[in-house]
C-alpha cells in the first residue's frame, strides 16, 4: 500500500475562499443559534470553544508526544483558580484580565513542569496513574486549602469572580454596536473565538516545526530520536508545558465567564471527557480534536433536550431519569465509536496509516 | 590525530563483561571494519561510543576531546552518528521528513536543504518516494533512508551498525553499494558487520572482535587472506 502525507498543503484560491467562508459562518453563528434555539445555545457554544481550547492543549500532550495524561484538568484548575484569586472579593484583589489571564496560563504551565519532570521515564499506563493521581491532587488540595489559610475557600469555591472587561468595557455586560444588541454570552463567543484562533495557530505552528517533528519520532522510537540529536527530557517536558498553557488559559476563561468557580467542576470526569474527545475526534489532528470537543460538548446538550420530551411523548411517562439516559447514550455512543472507528471521527493521514498497519498486523 | 581512539574500553551489564578492554582507533576519512560473531560485543561497542551504554573502564576520545559524560543527543551536535541496527527509520515519518531529522541539530535551513537534495542524487530513488512513509519501503529502501538520515547529519563519524542484517543477499549487495558510495563522499566510517567478506571488501582497515575482545587487527586485504579469518568468518 502506498501512503503519501503532504505535510504542508499549497496555499491556494480554494483555501482562501474556504477560510473566508468559515470566518463568516463563525461571525454569524451566535446570532443563527441564539434566535432559532435561544440564548442558553450560544452559552453551549462558549464552552464548545473552552474545550476546543482544552483538547488542543491535551492534543500536545497526548497527541502530538504521545503521553498519556489523565489529570489535564489540573490545569485548567490552575488556570481558572489564578484568575479567580486575582480578581474577586475573595482576597478584594483585583487586578485586570489581560494580566490574570496570561498569569494563569503560565501558573499553570509551570505546573506542566512541575508533573513533567518527575515523569520523563513513565510511559504509557504508568504514565497515566501517575497523571491521574496529579489531577486528584490539584482537585483536593483545592478543597482543603481553606484552612488554617483560606487561599481556596474550599468546597464552597470563589464566588463573583470580575468579568473579562478593559477600561469600563465589559463582556460580562450588553452592549450595542451598530443598531444591534450583544449579550454577554456574545460578547464572550467572540472574545474565546479569538483566543481559540490563536491556540489553533499555536497547534498548527507547533506541529509542522521541528519540534512537531521531534514529537512524532519520540512517540515512535525515543532511542533513535535520542540518537538524531534529539532532547528527549527537553520536549517531553515542552510537550507537558505547551499542554498545560492552552488549559491554563481556557481555565482562566472559564472562571470569568461563569463568575464561579468551586473544585467540583474539575473532578477526574472532565479529565476523561476532554481525552474522550481528543481521541474521538482523531488523535493529533487539529481539525479532529475541534471536531471531537465541538460534538461531544454540544451532544449531551442536545440529546438533554431530546430525552425526556421523547420517552414522554413515546410511553406516556418517564421510564429512564433523562439525566442518566443522556449519560447512558453518550457512553453507548462512546463505545460504538471506538469499535467501529478506533481512529477517530477526523484522523490525520498519518494516524489512519498507523491503523492500518495495526490492522494488518504489522 | 585519530578522529576516534579508544583505550582499553570495557562494557558490562551486571556481572557480564561484553567488553573486555579493547583498542582501536580510526583515522579521517577511513573506512573501518569491526567483524566478529553474534555475542562478541560489537554493538556493545557501538552503543558505547554514542553514550547509549554506560563504559565500566577505558577511554573514549573523539575528535581530540574525552566524551565521558555526554549526553546522547549531544553525539550528533559533535559529529558522531550512528545508523543503529534495523536501521532506526521512523516509520511514521514521510522519506522527506526522515531526512529533515538528520538535520534536527542544524540551524542552517539552506544547507539542510542542499544536503537533502545530494542525497535525493545519490539515491534517486528516495526522490520517487519523497512523500511516502518511511515504514511502507522495503528493506534496501529503509536503509537508504538510514543513510541518507546521517549523510544529512554531517557525521565527522559515521557508526554504522550492521547495515545487511536481515536483507536479502541482492539488497546486501546493494547496500555495499551505498557504503562505498558514501565513504567516497569523504565519510569516515566505523562498519560494524557479521558479512566479513563484503564488509573488507570495501574497507582500508579492519578489526576483528570475539568474546569482547580484539583478536586481530590490520590491513583489510591482509584480514581477507589470513587463514584464521578464512577459516572462521568466510567459511573456506
Amino acid at each position: 500500500m502506498t501512503v503519501s502525507v503532504t505535510t504542508t498543503p499549497p496555499a491556494n484560491g480554494k483555501k482562501v475562499l474556504g477560510f473566508l467562508a468559515s470566518a463568516i459562518i463563525l461571525a454569524i453563528l451566535p446570532f443563527v443559534v441564539g434566535n432559532a434555539f435561544g440564548n442558553s445555545w450560544v452559552r453551549t457554544l462558549d464552552f464548545a470553544l473552552l474545550y476546543v481550547m482544552l483538547a488542543l492543549g491535551l492534543n500536545i500532550v497526548v497527541g502530538f508526544a504521545g503521553l498519556l495524561d489523565l489529570g489535564f484538568i489540573a490545569f485548567y484548575a490552575v488556570g481558572a483558580y489564578t484568575f479567580a484569586l486575582l480578581g474577586s472579593p475573595h482576597f478584594g484583589i483585583h487586578l485586570p484580565f489581560y494580566i490574570t489571564l496570561p498569569l494563569g496560563a503560565l501558573i499553570a504551565a509551570c505546573f506542566g513542569l512541575l508533573l513533567g519532570t518527575p515523569v520523563l521515564k513513565l510511559k504509557g499506563d504508568y504514565l497515566a496513574i501517575v497523571t491521574l493521581g496529579f489531577g486528584e491532587i490539584i482537585r483536593i488540595f483545592l478543597n482543603n486549602l481553606n484552612a488554617p489559610y483560606n487561599l481556596t475557600n474550599g468546597p464552597q469555591g470563589v464566588n463573583l469572580i470580575d468579568p473579562v472587561s478593559v477600561g469600563g468595557f465589559s463582556l460580562g455586560k450588553t452592549h450595542e454596536f451598530f443598531g444591534i444588541s450583544f449579550n454577554s454570552v456574545y460578547m464572550y463567543y467572540y472574545f474565546f473565538l479569538a483566543l481559540t484562533v490563536l491556540v489553533v495557530i499555536m497547534a498548527w505552528r507547533l506541529q509542522h516545526s521541528r519540534i512537531g517533528r521531534a514529537w512524532v519520532a519520540m512517540r515512535e522510537d525515543d532511542i533513535a530520536a535520542a540518537a538524531m540529536g534529539i532532547n528527549i527530557r527537553n520536549i517531553k517536558l515542552l510537550a507537558f508545558a505547551l499542554g498545560a498553557l492552552s488549559g491554563g488559559v481556557a481555565g482562566g476563561l472559564f472562571a470569568s465567564f461563569q463568575g464561579f468557580i468551586s473544585p467540583e467542576s474539575f473532578g477526574l470526569l472532565e479529565s476523561i471527557m476532554i481525552l474522550a474527545m481528543v481521541v474521538l475526534g482523531g488523535m493529533g489532528h487539529i481539525p479532529g480534536v475541534i471536531l471531537g470537543a465541538v460534538v461531544l460538548t454540544i451532544a449531551p446538550e442536545i440529546l438533554r433536550d431530546v430525552i425526556g420530551p421523547l420517552q414522554m411523548a413515546t410511553f406516556g411517562k418517564m421510564i429512564v431519569d433523562p439525566e442518566n439516559a443522556r449519560m447512558l447514550l453518550f457512553g453507548l455512543a462512546l463505545v460504538v465509536m471506538m469499535l467501529v472507528r478506533p481512529e477517530g471521527m477526523w484522523p490525520s493521514k498519518r494516524r489512519k496509516a498507523e491503523f492500518d498497519d495495526a490492522k494488518k498486523g504489522h | 590525530m585519530s578522529i576516534l581512539d579508544i583505550k582499553n574500553l570495557q562494557v558490562s551489564y551486571g556481572g557480564i563483561q561484553a567488553v573486555k578492554g579493547i583498542d582501536l582507533h580510526i583515522e579521517k576519512g577511513e573506512l573501518v571494519t569491526l567483524i566478529g560473531a553474534n555475542g562478541a560485543g560489537k554493538t556493545s561497542t557501538l552503543r558505547t561510543l554514542v553514550g547509549m551504554e554506560k563504559k565500566s573502564g577505558g577511554s573514549i576520545s573523539f575528535d581530540g576531546k574525552d566524551t565521558a559524560g555526554t549526553p546522547v543527543y549531544n553525539f550528533v551536535r559533535q559529529g558522531l552518528v550512528m545508523v543503529p541496527e534495523g536501521r532506526g527509520v521512523f516509520s511514521k515519518l514521510t522519506v522527506a521528513e526522515n531526512l529533515r531529522m538528520g538535520g534536527y541539530h542544524r540551524n542552517d535551513e539552506d544547507g539542510i536543504k542542499a544536503d537533502i537534495e545530494h542525497v535525493f542524487e545519490l539515491f534517486p530513488r528516495l526522490k520517487e518516494r519523497e512523500k511516502q512513509l518511511a515504514g511502507t519501503l522495503s528493506g534496501g529502501e529503509q536503509q537508504m533512508v538510514a543513510m541518507g538520515r546521517a549523510i544529512v547529519s554531517k557525521p565527522k563519524l559515521l557508526l554504522l551498525d550492521e547495515p545487511s542484517m536481515g536483507l536479502a543477499p541482492l539488497i546486501v549487495a546493494k547496500i555495499f553499494e551505498i557504503i562505498r558510495m558514501v565513504a567516497e563522499q569523504g565519510v569516515t566510517m566505523l562498519l560494524v558487520e557479521q558479512n566479513a567478506r563484503l564488509a573488507l571488501e570495501v574497507s582500508q582497515r579492519g578489526y576483528v572482535m570475539e568474546s569482547g575482545r580484539i583478536t586481530m587487527s590490520g590491513n583489510a586485504q591482509d584480514l581477507l587472506n589470513d587463514d584464521r579469518v578464512r577459516n572462521a568468518y568466510l567459511g573456506e
